[in-house]
């Protein structure tokens, strides 16, 4: 057993951070958000849901919800399919530069995110270098002009950023199925593609749930790719409540939209955990 | 060199079969043929090359050079998939998220056969096993044991024409594995199906197999029946791997062995020599009358020796004695208590079996060191 004292040290240290770096300012939006701003831009500390009614009611907050929602489901989804195959391969035909490649996967993860969304603007512009590239080999007249400062920069951008992200559980995933259960599909008649199907596939589903689970919730949060490669259209949620903090001052509506993402993200999370318990057999 | 050839047809041919991890040589020209309804088993230590063996008959390995057939049919270029044979695996490898069932039926489903057939020959198989009872379980809810059946069932409702076994029962407790053994014999014989059997437990292999196949650094150091293999082992390895020996170096001149001062004829040239005598062979000498002592045809070898220490193993009970020349020897006898003093020993000349040479791994294999030959002949987990 260990000594009280050693238990007191190791333990307080991290339950002294959640809770002021996590319980009191989650503690303050939760009050924020029921509170109000007065004319003047002064916080009136009077309970109401007003904020959440506004949050209901008005279009441009819930609507931009919706469409972080599915920029988030597109970027879920791209991810996956960028990053289940480079996970299949890695840890089943990579044989001996299987720990090269899988630095190479990680290695982005280095570069400032800031460098890689700018990278893209650089990219995607109208005299940007695939605008220039599409115009010198004449398949197009003028730049396109969806390229930048739409969802679809945004999507792309995010979908670049995130999928190492999804690759990574992806694969430890692949990596645990045991390679006996492979040899044993073979064995009693299963070629690859089957096997693929009825063993391996099934045995990576938590693998899979974790990493769209991941590309999901850091996708629906993000507001650096909408914020520089979004334009009007590719707004994201995130946005909004960076401008009710900083420009708008209205921290309470900010606080609303904050606790509802919250709630959003924890069931999601809560459901995701749920689903992999039940396909996880180890 | 293959033992007596079976008498039945041949179901399974390897021919010159060669295995190399790069400048590791695992398998050198094995050539084993192996008979329709034959228990063989692959025996060896580990690192012998008999689970890479066993892979190269499943599919999972390619061999370098060699060829194997099954029945006019080249197997050894078709994908594992394609194969009659089926394969229990050391951990099982049952499928964890399909229940009992859905793992004895998986074969069957992707042969593409009818949901009723599936359905009762899953049920068969089960009841086969006698593992009915747990057809909608997981086989993380079931024991070692009883996984240990489903993986039999998974593989013998395709009705393979071979069955391969990898170490199936090493990992089961020493009483379920020696009642598995009796049981697997069983059902061998029941379904007739080819067994082919890998397994470093010399006891195991004798108490189960027709043949025993011993593979020594991936090579095949002799291949014949438990008795024969225990009783006529033709090197000194075979000897001290299967059961207990005494390895007596021995000079021969003009048809007589002589080792230290023990002397036996012999018909082999003049020169050195090598024997295997077994413990068991050795008996405490009974005081004969000269006149029943005569009528004898072959008179036994007697030497007189010193008792050094003594092992009781239950039916049975292991000597350690010395001879007044120094040699030691391990004899086996029916437990009771042995006289002290100086005792005298006989043998019968027929029970020397001379021995190629081959070393047991780095050990000295010398008749004067048995606590070496020994312990090497106990090499099992």
């Amino acid at each position: 057993m260990f000594s009280r004292a050693y238990r007191t040290v190791i333990t307080v240290p991290p339950l002294l951070w959640v809770a002021v770096f996590l319980l009191v300012p989650y503690l303050l939006m939760f009050c924020y958000s029921f509170w109000s701003v007065s004319d003047t831009g002064a916080i009136v500390h009077s309970w109401n849901l007003a904020n959440y009614h506004d949050l209901m009611t008005k279009p441009v907050y819930w609507q931009t919800l919706l469409r972080s929602m599915w920029i988030a489901a597109r970027v879920t989804f791209f991810s996956l399919l960028l990053g289940y195959p480079l996970a299949y391969f890695l840890s089943f035909h990579a044989g001996k530069k299987k720990d090269l490649y899988y630095q190479l996967v990680i290695i982005p993860l280095w570069v400032s995110y800031l460098v890689r969304a700018y990278a893209w603007k650089t990219i995607l512009g109208s005299d940007g270098v695939l605008n220039t590239l599409l115009q010198y080999v004449h398949l197009t007249k003028h730049p396109l002009d969806f390229l930048l400062y739409s969802p679809f920069a945004v999507v792309l951008t995010l979908t670049h950023i995130y999928t190492p992200f999804t690759f990574l559980p992806i694969y430890a995933s692949l990596e645990h199925v045991p390679r006996n259960l492979v040899e044993a599909s073979h064995d009693l008649g299963a070629p690859p593609a089957q096997t693929f199907r009825r063993v391996i596939f099934p045995l990576s589903i938590p693998g899979v749930l974790a990493g769209a689970t991941f590309a999901f919730v850091l996708s629906l949060g993000d507001f650096l790719a909408p914020l520089l490669l979004g334009g009007p259209s590719g707004i994201m949620i995130s946005n909004i409540v960076v401008s009710l903090f900083g420009a708008a001052y209205n921290w309470p509506l900010g606080a609303a939209i904050s606790l509802c993402m919250l709630a959003l993200v924890l069931s999601l999370l809560v459901f995701s955990e749920r689903l992999e318990k039940k396909w996880s057999f180890q | 060199m293959p033992g007596t050839p079976p008498a039945t047809t041949t179901l399974l041919s390897i021919r010159s079969v060669a295995k190399h991890f790069g400048k590791n040589i695992v398998l050198r020209d094995i050539s084993l043929e192996i008979a329709e309804g034959e228990f063989l088993t692959i025996l060896g230590e580990s690192g012998s090359g008999k689970t890479t063996l066993l892979r190269i008959l499943a599919g999972f390995e390619q061999s370098t050079s060699g060829e194997v057939w099954m029945s006019n049919e080249r197997l050894d270029t078709q994908p594992p998939y394609r194969r009659r044979v089926n394969t229990v695996f050391q951990h099982y490898a049952l499928f964890p998220h399909m229940t009992v069932e859905q793992n004895v039926g998986y074969g069957l489903q992707i042969a593409n056969r009818p949901a009723v057939e599936i359905a009762t020959r899953v049920a068969e198989a089960l009841d086969k096993v006698k593992m009915s009872a747990y057809a909608k379980s997981k086989p993380s809810k079931i024991s070692g044991g009883q996984q240990q059946r489903i993986a039999l069932a998974r593989a013998l409702v395709n009705r393979p024409r071979l069955l391969l076994l990898d170490e199936p029962l090493s990992a089961l407790d020493a009483n379920l594995r020696r009642q598995m053994q009796v049981e697997l014999k069983a059902l061998q014989r029941e379904v007739g199906i080819t067994f082919i059997f890998v397994t470093h437990d010399q006891e195991e292999a004798m108490v189960m197999s027709d043949r025993i196949a011993l593979l020594r650094s991936g090579e095949l150091e002799q291949v014949a029946s438990p008795r024969e293999i225990y009783n006529r082992p033709a090197t000194s390895y075979t000897a001290q791997f299967i059961g207990h020996t005494n390895l007596l170096h021995a000079d021969v001149l003009n048809g007589s062995a002589m080792c230290d001062r023990l002397a036996w004829p012999s018909s082999l040239p003049d020169g050195a020599a090598l024997f295997s005598l077994r413990p068991e062979c050795i008996r405490l000498a009974k005081v004969v009358p000269p006149a029943l002592a005569t009528a004898k045809a072959a008179p036994s070898v007697r030497f007189r020796a010193k008792l050094r220490d003594q092992a009781f193993h239950g039916a049975t009970e292991l000597l350690h004695v010395e001879t007044e020349s120094g040699l030691v020897l391990t004899i086996r006898t029916a437990s009771r208590d042995v006289p002290a003093g100086p005792l005298e020993f006989e043998f019968a000349p027929s029970d020397a079996v001379p021995v190629r040479p081959t070393s047991l791994g780095s050990t000295s294999t010398s008749a004067s060191s048995p606590a070496s030959a020994e312990s090497s002949a106990e090499v099992r987990a």
